[in-house]
């Protein structure tokens, strides 16, 4: 799935690194605990979180995910967007809720774990 | 690469947002040396979460990294409270983090055993009152 499809799927809007709208992406996770977003190294390259703070890109960038989506209506702090552009990791906001973000992603086709064709 | 490369960090204990520049750095220096993506990524995030654990639980410390031809070697080196139960902090699950950590996304008890997970050698030395210096290294072969 394309960046930008997840964009429109989830009526978001982007923040940074607009230049990554068209990087596909096999998979995602969706949690507001960080270790548990380290503990499993799947080649994730989106993280959904409803979490704000700097430690949310920094686990992004440990991963080498490229996307950021976070849930429920929250903005980034401007050191997070610092942050992003300095990983090159885009960040998208949306109103939707974890659930129902992470539902609408995988019903589009964003697995879960690895599963590339 | 004959020589042996080494990165030192000194890891600010009071400033949480700060937490895990020292692994970022590490994790871009790495990548000039052109060590291979996965190797970078599972020292990366072993660092990170001792250095987080650095300073959530020991007022900051020393992050020591050293390239040789066999290994890269992180050495976490702290003068905090230090860990009276070894093996009960390395469960999975087991913190004492209080809660204002968990809502900053820590905390989870699974910052030790990712870091055993991920590196190929762990050991952690600690005295109650004194410190805690752990020492990690993932093969390079
Ligand atoms: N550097 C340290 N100094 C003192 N105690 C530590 C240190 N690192 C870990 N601990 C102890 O081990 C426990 C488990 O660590 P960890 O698995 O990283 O979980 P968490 O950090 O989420 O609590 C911590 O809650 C803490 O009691
Ligand atoms: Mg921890």
């Amino acid at each position: 799935m394309k960046i930008s499809t997840m964009k429109e799927l989830l009526e978001a809007d982007i923040v940074c690194c607009e230049d990554l709208l068209n990087e596909h992406v096999y998979s995602a996770c969706g949690s507001d605990m960080m270790s548990d977003v380290l503990a499993f190294v799947k080649d994730q390259a989106v993280l959904l979180t409803g979490l704000v703070n700097s430690q949310v890109i920094r686990t992004a960038e440990m991963m080498d995910m490229i996307c950021i989506v976070l849930v429920r209506s929250k903005l980034p702090t401007p050191e997070m967007i610092e942050l992003a552009k300095e990983s090159g990791i885009a960040i998208l906001t949306t109103k939707k809720r974890m659930y129902d973000a992470c539902g609408i992603l995988y019903t589009n086709g964003l697995v879960g774990n690895k599963l590339r064709a | 690469m004959s020589e042996q490369v080494v990165f030192t960090f000194d890891v600010d204990g009071d400033d949480f947002t700060s937490a895990g520049h020292a692994s970022m750095q590490v994790k871009k220096n790495l990548r000039q040396l052109g060590i291979d993506p996965d190797i970078i990524r599972r020292v990366s995030i072993a660092m990170y979460e001792g250095e987080i654990n650095m300073v959530i639980h020991a007022r900051g410390g020393v992050a020591t990294v050293s390239v040789s031809e066999e290994y890269i070697e992180i050495i976490l080196k702290d003068e905090g409270p230090g860990i009276s139960d070894i093996e009960q902090a390395m469960q999975e699950g087991f913190s004492t983090a209080p809660d204002n950590i968990r809502t900053l996304g820590f905390g989870a008890g699974m910052g030790l055993p990712n870091m055993k997970r991920y590196t190929d050698y762990m050991n952690i030395e600690s005295q109650v009152g004194v410190g805690t210096t752990i020492t990690m290294r993932v093969n390079l072969e």
